[in-house]
């Protein structure tokens, strides 16, 4: 018997596994909140499915207390497609890294994202390889030295928002590992999406890529190099005294210095508007990185369009409504036959 | 019908002489937009109702369009129908159907000498004989050789039409109905089945065309001097039943839906497009009613991660492939066969290495389908023998994938997979139905708990409440199914794979020798060469040789008395179209002194290829 739904806690999502990770990665406090809202999502705990491919995030499935599938190098985003349109009714969770997701699994995650199957992706983006122990990732930095690039990265990092934008995406979220509270909004909202919600989280690896995101994960400095995304609010950032705001103009984003107890809509800051029917309003919030610009966190883009999973049933029960249940004895007989004997 | 067809009286009375005869292969042959492969498919059907017998070879180039006139562009259709059983679609024609010169040089080579060779002698100039690559005009030295009959297809057809209003161009391509119309005539087809069809496929003036052209060729048979007698073929002694006519990637589609019928389990196949193996696809895309949802994927590693993704959710799942496609698949079969999940993978297979000839017939991935992944990786392969052995084929494929909770690989091939043969039509009500025990009760349950019999562990599906677990590509620790890296316990989850393949075997029928039951010789083959080694056989034990052979559906595990079988014979001679791939698995199995007869010409064996063979061996004089 399952549990009933509203008594399900944190804990009835924990394995009995030890979890693996090195200390202080980022991927336990990502474990913790993700089994935080679990319970809050009004499934039964056998209808969630976590489904991963290869690389130090991808060990996530074996530490969910629900159905996973770890499965092989970037492929993840297939085997969920197969999962959701065989079961329509589970909830699937993608789980990937920069790497996986966006080197290898490339390919997949283009088109999982284009056909908009109803899956949550979380992309765990710490831009190294952590597991095959710190070669670049495809997000890596230019000029970041490792082992692989002694001498330095020569090829332009992708920028995974930008990448999902352009394939087609109907959910792109952005939020931190340590950042509790907005991580599980995040997390509620891509539950809530119907389609593909693409869903970066900027990840620390302690080992081969130390601080990479410090800026942004220590609090005390978060609120000048962050830009937290909240649909119908101005964008607006920064400490007392250090208030600016974003202007996007054409898909040009400007950074406008404000005081303290100005208007910023009548300043002329742009106004978050994640409905926006066009994808280069968030494709411009997209660009926006270190140093002039801070990062944006939230939801930048959720809009509806039919679920790929949800299109294919359609064409199922529309197939049984025209010509009724298939029937083998007629499809064996179709076209022409002839009796001897 | 229109009213335009008026009536034909086919087949029956003729106003000249009819010869009979107990066998006939037609080739047809063309630029590939001459409507070849159209023409044979028709005659094929018209064949097949006039109770005959019957087994096709289609061979087309892998151009869509390649240069109009040249060699490479030739399109090739044999038909080979008969009063008896026959099963390949013969060596040498009898009668050659050339729409071009090309055609003629490409394929007079296999038309038996003295035989008919009905050219359409419009297209027979200079220009084309350049095109074709002939320096002369071939026809003074085909009058030598053949019955040369020369038909100018194109104007009669352009004639028969004038009053239309088509285009030169729209008229000149109902030329193939022309000659599909004058070959009913000479071999007392039915035309009615090509009516209702060309009915149902075309509108307007160009179904008026497609019916007049077809009525005059048929007239110009039986009216003009250039053929003084017409052919009757009798009807084929076949036992009673419903018949169709049935191609291998037909037969394997309608399998597919027949295991999902039977096993009361939706269907998710995940496949990317590749020759031969899209129409399989093509054919399963049509069957939403029987819920049967297909995924364009957009690679073949994708199409194969969703039919497991399928699988893993308690659905069948199945990708087709070939060559190519199969080697791009195989981590992703890693990862079923240490995950244990039911999955079909077809490979369509077709001549490689690499792109090689990708319309054409070889059987050279049977040590891939074994041994192409990495690591210890065991699973059950299957190869039909025949078309219509397509649909049973993938019964049993899916049948094994539940049982023992393992990938199979089912072999076609493309000679399979596009030539057609009669198929008596299984009693539906018969087959077994074969329902699915999902493992439901969470009491003891643990993932890698195996079934004392099968050894397969429980298809525990999401949305089961209390059976929660993970599953993947990291070596699990037997019963419990956890990661483990104890070096025993990988030793025993090795042996256990294997012990599980090998047992398969309960479930595979012992091998009966065809034509003697011991003896001086026994031809080992498998897959799409059924045919020919049968037929060969049997000439060689019509003539007094000591010969039989044994045709293997089951390639692992391999049928339980075949090594017994092996010895019960002085020699055994392994025929595929490859380098020897069976031949050295048998030779490694069971230290057999077994010869190998290979061919790897992108066509299947020929009779004669075999009979060769088998004298050779027999130490006779062919």
């Amino acid at each position: 018997m399952s549990e009933p739904i509203a008594k399900l806690s944190k804990k009835d999502f924990e394995s009995d596994q030890e979890v693996r990770w090195c200390p202080g990665c980022g991927d336990y406090s990502v474990l913790a909140n993700v089994q935080r809202v679990m319970p809050e999502l009004g499934l039964p705990r056998e209808n969630f499915v976590f489904v991963s491919g290869i690389g130090c995030s991808s060990r996530f499935p074996y530490y969910m207390n629900t159905y996973g599938f770890h499965t092989i190098h970037g492929r993840a985003p297939a085997f969920a497609t197969g999962i959701k349109v065989a079961r329509p009714e589970l909830s699937v969770w993608v789980i990937t890294g920069d790497g996986d997701g966006l080197s290898i699994g490339g390919n997949h995650m283009l088109h999982v994202i284009r056909r908009n199957v109803d899956l949550q992706i979380l992309l765990f983006n710490n831009r190294i390889y952590g597991l095959t122990k710190g070669q670049y990732s495809p997000t890596s930095r230019l000029g970041m030295r490792n082992k692989s690039v002694p001498m330095g990265v020569i090829d332009a990092p992708i920028e995974p928002i930008a990448f999902a934008l352009g394939a087609g995406a109907t959910f792109v979220a952005r939020t931190v590992d340590v950042d509790a509270p907005a991580l599980q909004d995040v997390l509620r909202r891509a539950h809530e999406h119907k389609g593909t919600a693409f869903v970066e989280i900027l990840q620390n690896c302690p080992v081969y890529n130390d601080g990479e995101w410090a800026a942004i994960e220590d609090k005390k400095t978060r609120v000048d190099a962050g830009l937290p995304l909240e649909h119908g609010q101005p964008l607006v950032f920064g400490s007392k005294g250090q208030r600016r705001g974003i202007r996007i103009e054409h898909g040009v984003p400007t950074v406008v210095p404000l005081r303290d107890d100005e208007d910023p809509v009548a300043a002329g800051i742009t106004v978050h508007d994640e409905k926006h029917e066009s994808p280069a309003y968030a494709f411009a919030l997209a660009t926006l990185a270190p140093p002039v610009f801070p990062i944006p966190t939230g939801v930048l883009r959720a809009v509806e369009r039919p679920s790929y999973e949800r299109l294919l049933e359609d064409q199922v029960t529309g197939a049984i409504a025209a010509r009724g249940p298939g029937s083998l004895a007629k499809l064996l007989h179709s076209g022409d036959t002839w009796t001897v004997g | 019908m229109s009213s335009s067809q008026g009536p034909i009286a086919s087949g029956s009375s003729h106003p000249k002489k009819s010869q009979r005869l107990d066998r006939v292969a037609i080739r047809f042959a063309g630029d590939s937009g001459d409507g070849v492969q159209l023409t044979g498919t028709k005659f094929t059907e018209s064949t097949a109702l006039a109770g005959n017998d019957l087994s096709t070879l289609p061979d087309f180039p892998a151009e869509i369009r390649a240069p109009a006139g040249t060699l490479a562009g030739v399109s090739g259709y044999q038909i080979h129908f008969a009063s008896q059983d026959i099963r390949t679609p013969a060596d040498q024609a009898d009668v050659l159907v050339a729409f071009n010169p090309a055609a003629l040089r490409a394929c007079l080579a296999d038309v038996r000498s003295g035989g008919l060779v009905i050219i359409n002698s419009d297209t027979f100039t200079e220009k084309n004989f350049e095109r074709a690559g002939y320096s002369e005009d071939p026809l003074p030295d085909a009058r030598e050789r053949f019955q040369l009959v020369e038909v100018p297809v194109t104007r009669l057809t352009l004639e028969a039409v004038r009053d239309l209003g088509l285009s030169q161009r729209e008229a000149g391509r109902s030329k193939n109905f022309f000659a599909l119309g004058l070959m009913y005539w000479l071999y007392g087809r039915p035309l009615e089945s090509t009516f209702a069809w060309i009915e149902s496929r075309f509108e307007g003036e160009v179904r008026e065309a497609n019916i007049r052209v077809l009525k005059a060729g048929y007239h110009f048979g039986e009216t003009s001097e250039v053929f003084p007698v017409s052919f009757e073929v009798p009807r084929a002694k076949i036992e009673p039943g419903t018949y169709r006519n049935i191609t291998g990637n037909t037969a394997l589609a309608y399998g597919c839906v027949a295991a999902s019928v039977t096993m009361d389990r939706p269907l998710v196949v995940g496949a990317y497009p590749i020759t031969p193996a899209s129409d399989v696809l093509h054919e399963l895309a049509k069957h939403r009613s029987f819920g049967v949802k297909t995924v364009q994927a957009e690679d073949e590693i994708a199409a194969v991660s969703a039919a497991i993704g399928a699988s893993f959710a308690g659905m069948l799942g199945l990708t087709v492939t070939s060559g190519p496609g199969f080697l791009l698949k195989q981590e992703a079969i890693n990862l079923a066969v240490v995950a244990e999940l039911p999955l079909v993978i077809v490979d369509v297979q077709r001549a490689g290495p690499s792109t090689g000839l990708p319309t054409k017939e070889e059987q050279a991935d049977l040590l891939c389908a074994l041994f192409g992944r990495s690591s210890d990786s065991p699973l059950p392969v299957l190869a039909p023998a025949t078309p219509s052995e397509c649909f049973s084929v993938m019964l049993e494929a899916f049948r094994i994938a539940v049982k023992y909770m393992t990938p199979v690989v089912v072999l076609s091939d493309s000679y399979l997979a596009s030539s057609a043969e009669p198929w008596r039509l299984p009693d539906v009500a018969a087959l077994p139905r074969q329902g699915i025990a999902f493992r439901t009760d969470p009491d003891g349950f643990f993932p890698y708990l195996r079934d004392t019999e099968t050894l397969a562990r429980p298809w525990a599906i999401p949305g089961t409440p209390g059976l929660e677990h993970r599953i993947g590509g990291l070596e699990k620790q037997d019963g419990k199914g956890n990661v483990s890296y104890l070096p025993e316990n990988h030793q025993r989850m090795t042996d256990l794979r294997h012990a599980k393949i090998a047992g398969i075997v309960q479930d595979v029928p012992p091998v009966e020798p065809y034509g003697a039951t011991s003896g001086k010789l026994l031809v080992v083959g498998w897959g799409g060469t059924h045919g020919a080694i049968t037929t060969a056989v049997d000439d060689a034990r019509a003539v007094g040789h000591d010969v039989a052979s044994v045709h293997l559906r089951h390639l692992n595990p391999l049928p339980p008395n075949l090594g017994e079988v092996l010895r019960r014979f002085d020699r055994v001679l392994v025929a595929e179209l490859n380098t020897g791939q069976l031949w050295r698995l048998l030779r490694a199995e069971f230290l057999v002194d077994a010869q190998s007869l290979t061919k790897v010409q992108g066509q299947p064996f020929r009779v004669s290829d075999l009979r060769s063979g088998i004298d050779r061996m027999l130490g006779v004089a062919s």
